[in-house]
């Protein structure tokens, strides 16, 4: 995914992003997409000069962001228009090699910030590998063809199988804390023992041994789930997917939705997409979202909504928020509070709403487009910015849209009207606010912002479908402060500058401690303590400092390591 | 430490075995192992007895024996060199300090990776040239052929060794290892590629003894510098047999180069294939693919391992002690080839990430001396060709040049063009049958086969009718 490859998002070249997420299949520079019946195959063929930065090759199936953002498309577009796929296998097209995970000299050049949204992004594919097979129907198995060290064998434990050849040589291994004096940051030490159940002991002489284990270990030790020698390996490979895909039930007919590139302008202070728009407030570092309702009547049934396609309004919100999301996240490090708007009408957002709860257990098309929105929501949730919702007459947070609102750490709503305006701000709670779009702790955002509080939660359920104004929604504990029309712009402006007032390290922290509230998952250990202690490791000198591991390897100059324990 | 060899334990060596109960019960029930891999997989034609030389100890003069004896009881055992007294490690950061007689646990898994790749190659060429004694020119080609094997397992001897007495459980189960992969299987094949593929006739034969083998002396060569003490004295005695091998591919060749010369005189003619000779352009195909395969082995232009390994004082370069620089290479810098927009140009590199081609080149000095001494040969017979080294990008799937066109000229060119014309560079289907159909045993003492001079010398003042083996 090279820069040069961004044309068709951008409209305004001089405000293009530095990177973009848009690609699709025939621009691919690192993978190959190929399905046959119910069996897909994507295959990593890493081409080593087209990083997505000059000054590093990504030899051996090593990656960089962009080879992720490939994976990403990929694991996207699979289920939206593959539904007859059943099995996914990931695997290489390198000989004796799978992968040998994130690119040094990437890491080693990348800023702490890249090193940290880079990682975010990574992990969130492996989550959407893992949603894929979970809720999707479609079972990802890794064909582990060659060695498969650190991020590579993390892809692997990403998937529900892992197949490792058997071959005398071929090693599955986590050499991050030896080699590098880093962790494996996309989720392996959590899945080793969440996932995988390898035991703990174990587990430690795997992760301090660089060359890893070899097929017959990783069988014994839980490493794997089947080691296969060379000469039957394709076989066996073919002969599994095809007995897990018989064994999944996937609209075997259906075809699927095409996801069109998204129509998007980037200008200077702003980027506008079809129904959701940003703009950049640089001096004041603050982003104002704005995400509208539909313009259409909701379908009438399934197949309407599948023939309108990514035209269908919560599919084109997602996609398009999704994206906006990617693009700030990585292109706008500065801008760090979000203050997320709606606009349109709340009647059409509740149509669409209730057609989506209709039909979300019948249509795989439904039901796709719910997940999406829940991956859209939970990849809010683990956003580094300030996030403030802004409930004013003439919005449409209801239903799932309300979880918009939900995300975000505070609630600002408009109570009574502004001069000249006859409409106030309400909001409505439906059934999709009551576990539909899980946070990654599993609760829903309403379990997780009441956690411990049964009756006031109660309380909320008993609201359902009807319109909130800002002292019902208060009253009920929806929102967080509710000024009237003559405070209302002090009270945001204050609130705001407040906040960017306030270290952006401190507040990334204290928001991610409170977004997760109640018990914990392998997600939320991978986003939460996984991924702190890994952020910490990469701002310590024996990482990064002159003389630390990241920086020297491939020097051929051992590190410096401070002995002092923290 | 009893330098001569301790002839009384079931395996010679000159490590004490017998004060080392652990090491000797390990290698003891190593050992039927290894003898059955030699039944299943080593030469397959079954001698009689054959003239081998044996090494009995490791000081200097009379390091070996000569006698008949069936390869069989061939006493394959463990020989070290000579132990220097306070031997300091002679470069890298710990340059100074005294040599390792344990292995650092920091770099235990290196040592292991460099031990297993090494010990990888020795019977995996044995497993490659099983078959070529049933096609042998003569009974003392045959006798060198399997003095090669016979001590490419004793290589194999001298590793398994090390992963023994230094690497506890895990070594003995890389020990073990090294007998289940073999040569071309596809379960479980060779480390490396090229060891991967039969030597298919004895012009390969000599090929390999010239150009890989060589490559074993240089890998040996940057391992007898190494601060692991054991490893170093262990290549250093490997070395000595090494130069051997290489001496069989040099006077191989040599013989191939004269036996063509006067063929070509003779008749006056290259073509003398109608005369049973191997006309020079196949020789020179055979040279520019295993030439260039074997520069494949030394690795990457850039190589983050090789940095490692020099830094840690695992593995130096070619004659480290030699070197007129401070051994540490901190912020040294190292010109290298990159192939660039179509062009092939330099750069300069860390010196420390450029040892691969450091080695490269001392690997290219050396191959050129056989290219002199055969293009001697045909000077000296009148005949006006020569040999020559094609270019180190030519034919290359490793480092810089993987993926480039280059010809043997050392020009760019695209893949296409390069595709025309492989049949001039590399051998043929029509090459290899026919250097095949000269492949017909000869295995009466003293004869040749007509596609080869016999050699100056017999071994060790032996005549060159002498019966070298006895076939049952
Ligand atoms: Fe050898
Ligand atoms: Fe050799």
């Amino acid at each position: 995914m090279a820069l040069e490859t961004a044309e068709k998002v951008a409209t305004t070249d001089d405000a293009a992003p530095a990177v973009s997420f848009a690609t699709d299949p025939t621009r691919y520079a690192h993978w190959h997409l190929s399905i046959d019946g119910v069996v897909a195959t994507l295959t990593m063929d890493v081409d080593e000069h087209l990083g997505l930065r000059p000054g590093y090759a990504m030899k051996l199936n090593s990656y960089d962001l962009g080879v992720d953002i490939e994976l990403h498309d990929a694991v996207q577009r699979l289920r939206f228009e593959h539904p007859e796929v059943a099995c996914v296998i990931i695997t290489s097209a390198k000989d004796r090699c799978f992968s040998a995970g994130a690119n040094i000299g990437m890491l080693a050049q990348a800023t702490h910030p890249w090193k940290v949204n880079f990682c975010k992004f990574t992990n969130e594919t492996r989550l959407e590998i893992e949603d894929a097979t979970a809720n999707s129907g479609q079972t990802y198995i890794a064909a582990v063809n060659g060695a498969a060290a650190g991020g590579g064998y993390e892809l692997a434990l990403a998937c529900d199988e892992i197949l490792l050849i058997d071959d005398g040589s071929s090693a599955v291994s986590l050499p991050e804390l030896p080699l590098l004096a880093v962790l494996p940051a996309t989720g392996g030490l959590t899945r080793l023992g969440d996932k995988r159940h390898v035991r703990r002991d174990l587990a430690d002489v795997f992760v301090t041994k660089s060359e890893g284990v070899k097929a017959p270990t990783a069988l014994r030790w839980g490493l794997v789930d089947a080691a296969i020698a060379r000469g039957q390996f394709d076989e066996s490979v073919s002969a599994r997917a095809a007995s897990i895909a018989a064994q999944r039930s996937r609209p075997k007919a259906a075809p699927g939705v095409v996801l069109e590139p998204l129509a998007v302008s980037f200008g200077k202070d702003g980027i506008a997409y079809d129904h959701v728009s940003a703009v950049l407030d640089r001096s004041a570092g603050v982003v104002t979202l704005t995400i509208a309702g539909p313009a259409d009547e909701a379908p009438n049934d399934a197949h309407e909504a599948r023939s309108l396609g990514c035209k269908f309004w919560p599919l084109a919100v997602a996609r398009e928020l999704d994206d906006l999301i990617l693009n700030l996240r990585t292109n706008e490090l500065t801008l760090g509070t979000w203050v997320i708007r709606t606009a349109g009408d709340m009647r059409g957002v509740l149509d669409h709403d209730r057609f989506m709860l209709e039909h979300r257990e019948t249509d795989w098309f439904v039901n796709e487009v719910e997940l999406l929105v829940k991956r859209v929501l939970k990849r809010l949730d683990v956003t580094s910015r300030s996030l403030l919702a802004s409930i004013e007459p003439g919005s449409c947070f209801g239903g799932l849209l309300l979880e918009l609102a939900l995300v975000c750490d505070e609630q600002f709503m408009l109570d009574g009207r502004m001069e000249d305006d006859e409409r106030s701000a309400v909001i409505v709670v439906t059934e999709s606010n009551l576990g539909v779009y899980p946070m990654g702790n599993a609760l829903s955002r309403l379990e997780s912002r009441f956690f411990g509080r049964a009756s006031e939660l109660d309380a909320v359920r008993v609201a359902v479908g009807d319109p909130l104004d800002a002292a019902a929604a208060s009253e009920l504990g929806l929102v967080t402060v509710i000024p009237d029309a003559i405070d209302w712009e002090d009270e945001l402006r204050i609130a705001l500058e407040q906040r960017t007032s306030f270290s952006p390290d401190a507040l990334t922290a204290m928001e991610a401690s409170l977004r997760f509230v109640g018990p914990e998952t392998m997600e939320s250990k991978i986003f939460g303590r996984l991924t702190a202690w890994q952020n910490w490791i990469f701002s310590r000198p024996n990482a990064i400092g002159p003389a630390g591991a990241l920086r020297r390897y491939g020097s051929g100059q051992r590190a410096e390591l401070s002995r002092e324990r923290v | 430490m009893s330098l001569n060899a301790d002839y009384t334990d079931r395996i010679p060596n000159n490590v004490d075995l017998r004060g080392d109960r652990r090491l000797q019960r390990a290698l003891e029930a190593w050992q039927p192992r290894f003898m059955q891999w030699w039944r299943d997989l080593g030469p397959d034609l079954i001698a009689r007895d054959v003239y081998l030389r044996t090494a009995i100890s490791a000081d200097r003069d009379g390091w070996a024996h000569f006698g008949h004896l069936p390869l069989e009881e061939y006493r394959w055992g463990i020989f070290l060199a000579d132990r220097e007294p306070d031997r300091r490690i002679p470069f890298g950061e710990h340059m100074g300090t005294e040599a390792w007689q344990q292995v650092p646990g920091e770099y235990r898994a290196d040592l292991q990776r460099l031990l297993v790749v090494q010990g990888d190659t020795e019977p995996a060429s044995v497993e490659q040239q099983r078959l070529l004694g049933f096609t042998a020119p003569s009974l003392y080609d045959l006798r060198n052929l399997f003095q090669v094997n016979v001590e490419e397992g004793r290589h194999l001897w001298a590793m398994v060794y090390l992963l023994h007495a230094f690497f506890g459980r895990e070594g003995r189960e890389q020990a073990e290892e090294l007998l289940m992969r073999h040569s071309g299987s596809v379960d479980a094949p060779r480390i490396l590629g090229a060891f991967n593929e039969p030597t298919r006739d004895w012009l390969a034969f000599f090929m390999f003894t010239y150009f890989t083998d060589r490559d074993g002396k240089f890998q040996l060569g940057t391992l007898a510098e190494s601060g692991f003490d054991p490893l170093s004295r262990t290549c250093r005695f490997m070395l000595r047999e090494e130069a051997h091998h290489m001496m069989v591919g040099t006077t191989g060749i040599d013989r191939v180069v004269r036996r063509t010369a006067d063929l070509m005189r003779e008749h006056d003619t290259d073509d003398i294939k109608r005369y049973g000779g191997i006309p020079l352009d196949i020789v020179q195909r055979y040279l520019n693919f295993h030439y260039s395969v074997s520069l494949d082995l030394f690795g990457g232009e850039r190589s983050t391992n090789v940095a490692n390994y020099f830094t840690a004082g695992l593995k130096g370069r070619w004659q480290e002690e030699r070197r007129g620089d401070d051994h540490r290479l901190t912020d040294a810098t190292a010109v290298v080839d990159v192939v660039v927009g179509g062009r092939i140009e330099q750069t300069a590199i860390p010196a420390l990430t450029a040892l691969n081609q450091d080695l490269r080149s001392e690997y290219f000095t050396d191959c050129n001396h056989g290219v002199r001494r055969w293009n001697r040969i045909l000077e000296e017979a009148g005949v006006d060709q020569k040999l020559s080294l094609p270019h180190h990008g030519f034919n290359r799937r490793v480092g810089a040049f993987a993926g480039s066109s280059v010809t043997p000229g050392g020009a760019l060119v695209d893949a296409d063009a390069w595709a025309r014309q492989q049949a001039e560079w590399l051998p043929t289907a029509d090459d290899f049958d026919y250097v095949h159909s000269l492949m017909k045993p000869v295995f009466e003492p003293g004869r040749m086969a007509a596609w080869i001079a016999p050699p100056a010398t017999g071994i060790n003042g032996q005549p060159v009718d002498y019966e070298y083996v006895h076939l049952t």
